[in-house]
C-alpha cells in the first residue's frame, strides 16, 4: 500500500516548478506591452522635450529637417480617413450582421459568412493595390489626381466593414431569444422587432465593434500610405490628397535622423494613445454589458 | 445529535452480528475506523456549507450518505480525498485522518493520498481517449513501468466493474463511444487501476437509466469487503440494498450538518432521531 | 368620433419604414458583395496572368518587373518561422498559466488581460517602430528576417494567447476533477487530458496567428527590410512577400503583373490557411454541439 507521505518512490512532476516557468511565460508576454511603452517613449524623448509638445501641434508645417514640426494636419487627415471610413463602414457592417443572421436565405448565409471572414482576412497591402489599380484611376476620371482622401475612404471602409459586422453578429446573437418571442407576441413585424427590441438590446456590443473598427482604420498603414497621395496638407476636400501619421512614419523613418526620427516616434506615440482611447472605451461598453 | 456509533460497533462487532440487512455480501466488516473525521467543518468563500462533523468510516464497510439536496453530503466526500483543494475559496477546518495520518499534514503528498482514495463522479467523466488509455495513462502517471503489469491490472479492473466481456475486443475504442453506463464503469474500473484501499462516491447511479444502475449498485455490493466505500445517493431503497452504515445530513442553521449515524438497518428501521424519522419514512426531505 | 385615417396612417408609416429598412438591409449586403468580388476577382484575374511555376521558384528581376518571387518565398517562410516558433511556445504557456494555474479574478490576471487587449489593438506601424527601436538598434540585429520575425511575434501573441486560453476554458471540469481524484498532478492532468481536448481551438489560434503575421506588412518594413535577394542566415535581410507586393505596386513603373501575381499568391496562402483555422474551429463547435 502507498504511504500519504511524500515518498522518493514515485517521481512526482514538481507542479511548483513548472507554475513558476508558465507563470514567467505570462509574466514576458503581458511584458511586451511595458517594453514596447519604454522603447517608443524613450525614443520619443529627445523630441518631446527639446521641441516640446505644444510645437507638434502649433508649427504651421511639417518640414523635419527644417525645424518645423507640425502634426496638425496629418492628424486631422487621419481622422478624416477614419471617421468617413466608420460613416460608411458602421451602417453597412451592421446591416451585413442583420442580413445574415435575419435576412439571407438558409443556403446564403454559410457562403456570406465565408465572403465576411474572407476579406477580413484579406491583407492590407492587397486592398491598397486594389485601390491603386482600380479604384484611383477611377477616380481621378471625376477629379484628378485620384489618390485623395476619398480614395483612402471609400477602401478603409472596405477593409473594416467585417469587423463591424463580425462584432455586431456576435452581439445580435447574444440577444436572447426571449427577446424576439416576446416581441412577436406583440405583434411587432421582424423590422419593427429590430428596430425597438434586438438593436437597442445588442447596442453596446455593436458600439464596441464600430470603437474597434474605427482604431483599427485609425492605426491602418498600408491602405492609406498607397492610395491617399501622400501630400502634407490639410484635407479641405474629399479630393484633396492628404498623408496620415501612419504613412508619415513609414515614409520617413527610412532616412530620418535625429529629431526628424525621434519626431516619427512622437506621432507613433500619439498614434498609440488615440488607440489606446479607442479601445479602451470598446472595452468599457464589452465589460459593463457582462457586469 | 450526532450518536457514534463506536462503541456499539466496537461492541456488536467483536460478536459478529451482521449488517447490510437485504444482500448477505461477503464478511466485510471489521469494526475498525480507516477514515476519522473530527470537528470537520467547509465554507465556500465565506460561506459554511458544513458544520461540525464527527464520522467514522469502518474499512471495508459500505457507508452510505444521505439526506436532502445541499445538505453537503458532496462537500463532505470530496473533503475526504481533498478534491476541495480545487475549488477557489473552499476552506476546510477540522481533522481527517485516513489510516491514522492527518491530510491535511504539512508532508502528506496530496497525489498519493488520491490515488489511495478513489472518486468517481455522480456524471460518468472518462477522458476523451480511448478505453484502454483511460485506464493505462492513471498507471504510467503513478510510475507504474512494467507494461505486463499494467495490462493485468487494467484486465483484473475491468472484470472486477464486468466490462472485460463487453469491451476485450474493442479497447481502442474512444470511451467516450460507450453508453452512459458503461463509462461510469470504466471510471470505476478507472479508480480500481490503481489499487485503491478507499473508493468514494458522489451519486454512482443517479446520472444512469434504471438497468444500467442496476448493473452499477451490484458492482458495489461485490467490492464489499475489499474496499471501504463511502456513496453519497438520493436513493434511500437504494442506500438500504448496499450500505452496511448510513449516515444522515440534513440543514441545519443554513448548514450541513450530521445528524445521525449508525448501521444502516437500524438507522432505517430504529432511527434515534426524529429528524431521521422523518427523512427515511419519507414525511420529509 | 373615430378618426380611420390616423389609424390607416399609423399602419402605413411602419410599412413603409419596414420596407426601407428591408430594401437597405439587402442593399447593404449586395454592396458589400459586389465590392469584395470587384476585389477578388480583379486579384485573380489579373494575378493569374502572370503566375506559374517559374514564378513561384525565379528570383526577381529588374527590380522585380521580371522574373519572380522565389527569394520572397524563402524571406517570407522564415520570418513566420521566427515569427510562430517564439510566440507559439511562449503563448501557450501563457494561456495555460491564465487558464489552469492561476485563480480567476486574481490582480495578476486582471493586468495581464488588459495588457493583452491593449496590446492587440496596437497599431503595427507602432510595432514597426518598436521592432526599429528594441530588436535592430538595441539589440543589433539590424535589418534582419529575426528581427522582423520576432517584431510579428510580439504582435500576434494576444490572439494566440487569447485563442488558447478560450480553448482551454471550454474543456469542461470534470475532466480536470477525474484527473485530480486518480493523483494526478496539474501538469500532468493538463499535458494529457485538458491541452489535448483543447487542441483544435489552440491550432485554429495557431493559424489565425500564423494568417496574421503573414497579412502584415507596416510592422516589417523597418524590421525585417528591403532586400530581395536569397537570405543565407536569419541575420540577413529578407523581403516578405506583402512587402514586396507594396514595394512593386508603389516605386517600381511597370511592376503592376508581378504585384498583381504575387497578392494572388499571398492571398490563396492566406485563404488556405484561414480556412484550415475556421474548419478547426467548426469542428470544435460541431463536437460541442453533439456532446
Amino acid at each position: 500500500m502507498t504511504s500519504l507521505r511524500i515518498s522518493s518512490l514515485f517521481p512526482r512532476t514538481p507542479d511548483g516548478y513548472i507554475a513558476f516557468g508558465l507563470g514567467a511565460a505570462a509574466c514576458l508576454a503581458s511584458g511586451i506591452l511595458l517594453l514596447i511603452l519604454i522603447f517608443v517613449f524613450g525614443e520619443a524623448w529627445p523630441a518631446l522635450r527639446t521641441i516640446g509638445v505644444v510645437r507638434f501641434l502649433s508649427d504651421g508645417a511639417w518640414y523635419p529637417t527644417d525645424g518645423a514640426f507640425g502634426l496638425v494636419p496629418m492628424l486631422a487627415a487621419s481622422f478624416a480617413l477614419a471617421a468617413g471610413a466608420l460613416t460608411i463602414a458602421a451602417p453597412v457592417g451592421v446591416a451585413v450582421a442583420i442580413f445574415r443572421l435575419h435576412y439571407a436565405p438558409g443556403w446564403m448565409k454559410a457562403p456570406y459568412r465565408g465572403l465576411v471572414l474572407l476579406l477580413a482576412g484579406t491583407p492590407s497591402v492587397v486592398l491598397g493595390l486594389w485601390g491603386l489599380m482600380v479604384l484611383v484611376p477611377l477616380i481621378a476620371r471625376i477629379e484628378p489626381p485620384g489618390a485623395s482622401l476619398i480614395a483612402g475612404i471609400l477602401v478603409l471602409a472596405l477593409m473594416i466593414v467585417p469587423t463591424v459586422a463580425i462584432a455586431s453578429e456576435a452581439a445580435l446573437e447574444s440577444v436572447p431569444r426571449s427577446c424576439w418571442s416576446a416581441a412577436n407576441a406583440l405583434g411587432l413585424g421582424r423590422e419593427a422587432a429590430l428596430l425597438n427590441v434586438v438593436l437597442p438590446a445588442a447596442r453596446e456590443g455593436i458600439a464596441g465593434g464600430i470603437l474597434l473598427a474605427g482604431a483599427r482604420a485609425l492605426g491602418e498603414t498600408m491602405v492609406v500610405l498607397m492610395i491617399t497621395g501622400n501630400i502634407v496638407q490639410m484635407p479641405d476636400g474629399l479630393f484633396t490628397p492628404v498623408r496620415a501619421l501612419t504613412s508619415n512614419i513609414a515614409l520617413e523613418m527610412a532616412y530620418a535622423t535625429g529629431d526628424h526620427r525621434a519626431s516619427l516616434f512622437v506621432s507613433g506615440l500619439a498614434l498609440t494613445l488615440l488607440v489606446f482611447l479607442l479601445s479602451f472605451a470598446a472595452g468599457t461598453g464589452r465589460r459593463r454589458r457582462h457586469a | 445529535m450526532t450518536l457514534g456509533p463506536k462503541d456499539e460497533a466496537a461492541g456488536e462487532g467483536a460478536a459478529g452480528y451482521t449488517v447490510g440487512p437485504m444482500l448477505a455480501g461477503p464478511e466485510c466488516c471489521t469494526p475498525e475506523p480507516v477514515i476519522g473525521v473530527r470537528g470537520l467543518a467547509v465554507s465556500y468563500a465565506g460561506v459554511p456549507a458544513l458544520k461540525h462533523v464527527d464520522l467514522d468510516i469502518y474499512k471495508g464497510c459500505v457507508t452510505a450518505l444521505i439526506g436532502p439536496s445541499g445538505c453537503g453530503k458532496s462537500t463532505f466526500l470530496s473533503s475526504l480525498n481533498r478534491l476541495t483543494d480545487l475549488v477557489a475559496g473552499c476552506r476546510v477546518a477540522g481533522r481527517i485522518e485516513v489510516d491514522g495520518v492527518d491530510i491535511h499534514g504539512p508532508d502528506v503528498d496530496v497525489q498519493a493520498l488520491r490515488r489511495k482514495v478513489g472518486m468517481i463522479f455522480q456524471k460518468p467523466n472518462p477522458f476523451p481517449l480511448s478505453i484502454h488509455r483511460n485506464l493505462d495513462m492513471p498507471l504510467r502517471e503513478h510510475g507504474v513501468r512494467s507494461r505486463d503489469e499494467r495490462e493485468s491490472r487494467i484486465r483484473a479492473a475491468l472484470s472486477d466493474v464486468g466490462l472485460w466481456e463487453e469491451v476485450a475486443d474493442r479497447l481502442d475504442e474512444p470511451a467516450l463511444s460507450l453508453s452512459g453506463g458503461q463509462q461510469q464503469r470504466l471510471c470505476i474500473a478507472r479508480a480500481l487501476v490503481l489499487q485503491p484501499s478507499i473508493l468514494l462516491m458522489d451519486e454512482p447511479c443517479s446520472a444512469l437509466d434504471p438497468l444500467s444502475a442496476e448493473t452499477v449498485e451490484k458492482m458495489i455490493v461485490g467490492l464489499r469487503g475489499r474496499y471501504t466505500v463511502v456513496v453519497v445517493t438520493h436513493n434511500l431503497a437504494q442506500a438500504r440494498r448496499i450500505a452496511n452504515f448510513a449516515a444522515f445530513f440534513w440543514v441545519r442553521d443554513r448548514a450541513g450538518a450530521l445528524i445521525e449515524f449508525d448501521t444502516c438497518q437500524r438507522l432505517f428501521e430504529a432511527p434515534a432521531h426524529d429528524l431521521t424519522a422523518a427523512y427515511v419514512t419519507g414525511r420529509s426531505g | 368620433m373615430p378618426d380611420f385615417s390616423s389609424v390607416r396612417r399609423r399602419i402605413f408609416a411602419p410599412q413603409a419604414r419596414d420596407g426601407a429598412l428591408r430594401m437597405a438591409i439587402w442593399a447593404a449586403a449586395g454592396i458589400l458583395f459586389a465590392c469584395a468580388a470587384w476585389l477578388m476577382l480583379d486579384v485573380a484575374v489579373r494575378g493569374a496572368a502572370g503566375l506559374d511555376w517559374r514564378f513561384l521558384v525565379d528570383e526577381p528581376a529588374r527590380a522585380g518587373r521580371a522574373g519572380g518571387i522565389g527569394p520572397i518565398l524563402v524571406s517570407t517562410g522564415l520570418i513566420l518561422a521566427v515569427a510562430i516558433a517564439v510566440a507559439a511556445p511562449l503563448g501557450l504557456a501563457a494561456a495555460i498559466f491564465l487558464a489552469e494555474f492561476l485563480p480567476s479574478g486574481s490582480r495578476f490576471a486582471a493586468w495581464t488581460s488588459i495588457s493583452l487587449d491593449v496590446l492587440a489593438g496596437i497599431p503595427s506601424i507602432v510595432f514597426g517602430l518598436f521592432g526599429n527601436a528594441f530588436f535592430s538598434v538595441w539589440l543589433g540585429m539590424g535589418f534582419s528576417i529575426l528581427s522582423g520575425g520576432l517584431t510579428l511575434a510580439c504582435m500576434i501573441l494576444p490572439l494566440l494567447i487569447r485563442t488558447a486560453e478560450h480553448g482551454l476554458r471550454m474543456v469542461p471540469d470534470e475532466w480536470r476533477h477525474g484527473a485530480a481524484a486518480l493523483g494526478m498532478s496539474r501538469f500532468s492532468s493538463v499535458w494529457r487530458i485538458v491541452l489535448p481536448a483543447a487542441g483544435p481551438a489552440v491550432t485554429a489560434g495557431l493559424l489565425l496567428g500564423l494568417g496574421r503575421a503573414t497579412a502584415e506588412t507596416a510592422a516589417l518594413v523597418f524590421t525585417s527590410g528591403y532586400v530581395d535577394r536569397m537570405p543565407s542566415s536569419l541575420l540577413d535581410s529578407g523581403r516578405a512577400l506583402s512587402l514586396h507586393i507594396y514595394d512593386l505596386a508603389m516605386n517600381v513603373a511597370g511592376g503592376d503583373r508581378n504585384a498583381y501575381a504575387s497578392a494572388l499568391v499571398l492571398l490563396l496562402f492566406l485563404i488556405v490557411v484561414n480556412g484550415l483555422a475556421m474548419s478547426f474551429s467548426d469542428y470544435l463547435l460541431r463536437k460541442r454541439i453533439a456532446a
